[in-house]
């Protein structure tokens, strides 16, 4: 026997024990814990740390969306913002214009985001559209959905829109006395939902050839999975959940305008949030959510109000774009699979040892 | 009647010609080897074949129907499969999920997906490496994870692309068997393009030689290898390993 074939046999025999065959049965235990952990949360945290609370689950479930597409799907965009906004404005154009419930506005911006995505999707993977041209034709789409909400007056233009106040507080207009613990329950039963649904994808079989089809486009077509139709789907997807924390937005901070909507710092922050916690992964976007989520705020409080030696910062914007772009070297240099996925790699290959 | 018949197909990449006018005819449950020289065009006819390229003119039919151009998995589901001679793993899979993928679209729920999979991967000697990464395979490894692959997917014709190539001549002999077992038992019809002579003498019923995108002879071994324009494009020459290999 040559020296190879014993080195690989000895290697094969340390090849480890089968997998769980459903590996989502743990995910959703383990989500199902996280969940129960965090109810608690807004009665025990100060009002302050409250809010960020809520930031980090908006976070997370943009990180979530992004992920599908660009995670598991492998399509990397840089513009989705375009369907956060979509979602914002389909649930505040209806709630504002018509009286409709957020929660039926968010199904209908979900609805939107998802059928958008698949048109852009349609003509970028007909056109094969890849790696960074499709990032622009991405980006390039949020831009124009920016400019054109900012230059319509059906949709009130630059001026946005203020969610109507109303007396007291009610499930069915998402609406409560600020400070209260129910916008974090409502995020969390949606952060929640996000989650539980990208596992389900993930393990799928439509996920799973959507994955093989991110690997290798031709070898997964060549055994066949149906390319077009399950990118389509991921697209849409992926649409559909960033456009839930769109709306979510809208009713929790009461107000929104094309900026806010469409602005490149939407995508910027989905993707960020993703790529620290680790792409591709169904906790890369958790982590990521309470690291981003929770710096976000340091650096909102640092320009208010900086300490002694940093007054210069008074005042100032962008110290959160600096940050993100400073975490984002850091990440890929030290950690290219981000803080999740690596730690994953390191924990599973020790465990096969 | 043959189960895959090709007329007339053409196709140019720029000035080249890697494909001229091929005709092909194969029937079911027989097992035909391609060969010719590096660059004859094999992979090329494999591309046209499965869809993963469209030929310029010319008809590929299988099983009574045209399925020129039609889509790789299209092609695929209905029952033509291939291998890659340069290897695609799906590199985020263990080598259990890359074959357990290809058999999804045949077979619904966890265990039964499990239990075909793992079947496939014993039948070709990877049960050790089921739970592994993919891109951890040794080259002898990847060539078994491709003809696995596409075994899941339940061809009803297999083509396979070179796969004995960077094989220990000891490591042939199980893939050989499994390849005669597949059309004994399973009745699947096989089209193997090969450079190894011992392999397409002792498996095909019939040879069809490539060289510069056309077809210079079919029939079997025995004609194939006496034929002096044989010899004198392919067999004269000791086929060149492969870069690949
Ligand atoms: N996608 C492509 N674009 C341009 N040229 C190509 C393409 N695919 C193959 N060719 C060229 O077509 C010719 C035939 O290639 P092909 O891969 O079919 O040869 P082959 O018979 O499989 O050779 P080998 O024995 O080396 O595998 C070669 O000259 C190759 O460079
Ligand atoms: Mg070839």
């Amino acid at each position: 026997m040559t020296d190879t074939a014993v080195e690989s046999r000895r290697e094969a025999r340390s090849a480890g024990p089968a997998p769980p065959l459903r590996p989502q049965n743990r995910q959703f235990a383990v989500l199902a814990v996280l969940v129960l952990l965090a109810i608690p949360l807004p009665l025990i945290l100060p009002s302050a740390q409250g809010a960020v609370a809520v930031r980090i689950l908006i976070f997370l479930i943009m990180a979530v969306g992004w992920n599908i597409m660009s995670g598991f799907g492998g399509m990397f965009s840089f513009g989705h913002a375009a369907y956060f906004g979509l979602g914002a404005y389909t649930s505040a154009y209806l709630l504002v214009e018509h009286g409709v419930s957020p929660w039926v506005g968010m199904a209908a911006g979900m609805v939107v985001a998802a059928a958008v995505a698949m048109v852009i999707g349609y003509f970028s993977f007909r056109y094969d559209l890849k790696g960074a041209y499709f990032a622009l034709a991405t980006f390039a789409f949020a831009e124009m959905l920016r400019l054109v909400t900012t230059s319509s007056d059906a949709v009130n233009g630059a001026v946005g829109y203020q969610v109507p106040l109303i007396q007291g507080s009610s499930v069915w207009q998402m609406q409560f006395p600020a400070g209260s613990p129910a916008y974090f329950w409502i995020a969390l039963v949606l952060a929640g939902g996000a989650v539980a649904l990208s596992i389900l994808f993930r393990h799928s079989p439509a996920g799973r050839y959507v994955v093989a089809i991110r690997d290798d486009e031709l070898a997964a077509a060549s055994v066949g999975a149906p390319v077009m139709r399950h990118k389509l789907l991921t697209v849409a997807l992926s649409g559909a959940i960033t456009a839930v924390a769109g709306a979510f937005y809208t009713q929790y901070y009461l107000f929104i305008d094309p900026q806010l909507a469409f602005g490149s710092s939407v995508s910027i922050e989905a993707i960020v949030t993703a790529v620290i916690g680790g792409i591709g992964t169904i906790w890369g976007p958790v982590v990521g959510a309470v690291i981003v989520g929770s710096l976000a705020d340091v650096t909102a409080t640092l320009l208010a109000t900086p300490p002694e030696f940093l007054s210069f910062l008074q005042g100032r914007s962008g110290l959160d774009v600096i940050l993100y772009a400073v975490m984002l070297i850091l990440i890929v240099r030290l950690m290219p699979k981000g803080i999740f996925g690596t730690l994953a790699d390191k924990f599973s290959e020790r465990r096969r040892r | 009647m043959s189960l895959l018949e090709l007329s007339g197909v053409d196709k140019k990449f720029r000035g080249l010609h890697a494909l001229s006018d091929v005709e092909m005819s194969v029937s079911e449950g027989e097992i035909v080897g391609v060969i010719g020289p590096n660059g004859a065009g094999k992979t090329t006819l494999f591309n046209v074949i499965c869809g993963a390229l469209k030929p310029d003119s010319g008809s590929v039919r299988f099983a009574g129907t045209d399925v020129t151009g039609r889509k790789p998995e299209t092609i695929a589901r209905r029952g033509m499969v291939r291998t890659f001679q340069l290897m695609r793993p799906f590199a985020s899979m263990t080598v259990a999920e890359n074959v357990s993928l290809a058999a999804q679209h045949h077979t619904r729920g966890a265990e039964r997906l499990r239990d075909r999979a793992m079947e496939v991967v014993e039948r070709v000697g990877l049960e050790e490496w089921a739970h592994r990464p993919a891109t951890e395979l040794p080259t002898a490894g990847l060539k078994r994870l491709e003809l696995a692959r596409a075994l899941a997917a339940r061809p009803r014709v297999l083509l396979l692309d070179e796969v004995l190539a960077g094989l220990l001549p000891a490591e042939r002999e199980p893939v050989l068997d499994l390849l005669a077992e597949l059309r004994e038992q399973d009745g699947t019809t096989l089209v193997f393009i090969e450079h190894i002579m011992a392999a397409v003498m002792r498996l095909s019923d019939r040879v069809l030689v490539l060289d510069q995108g056309a077809v210079l002879a079919t029939g079997t071994p025995d004609e194939v290898t006496a034929d002096p324009r044989v010899i004198d494009a392919y067999l004269g020459e000791e086929p060149t390993p492969h870069a690949d290999a």
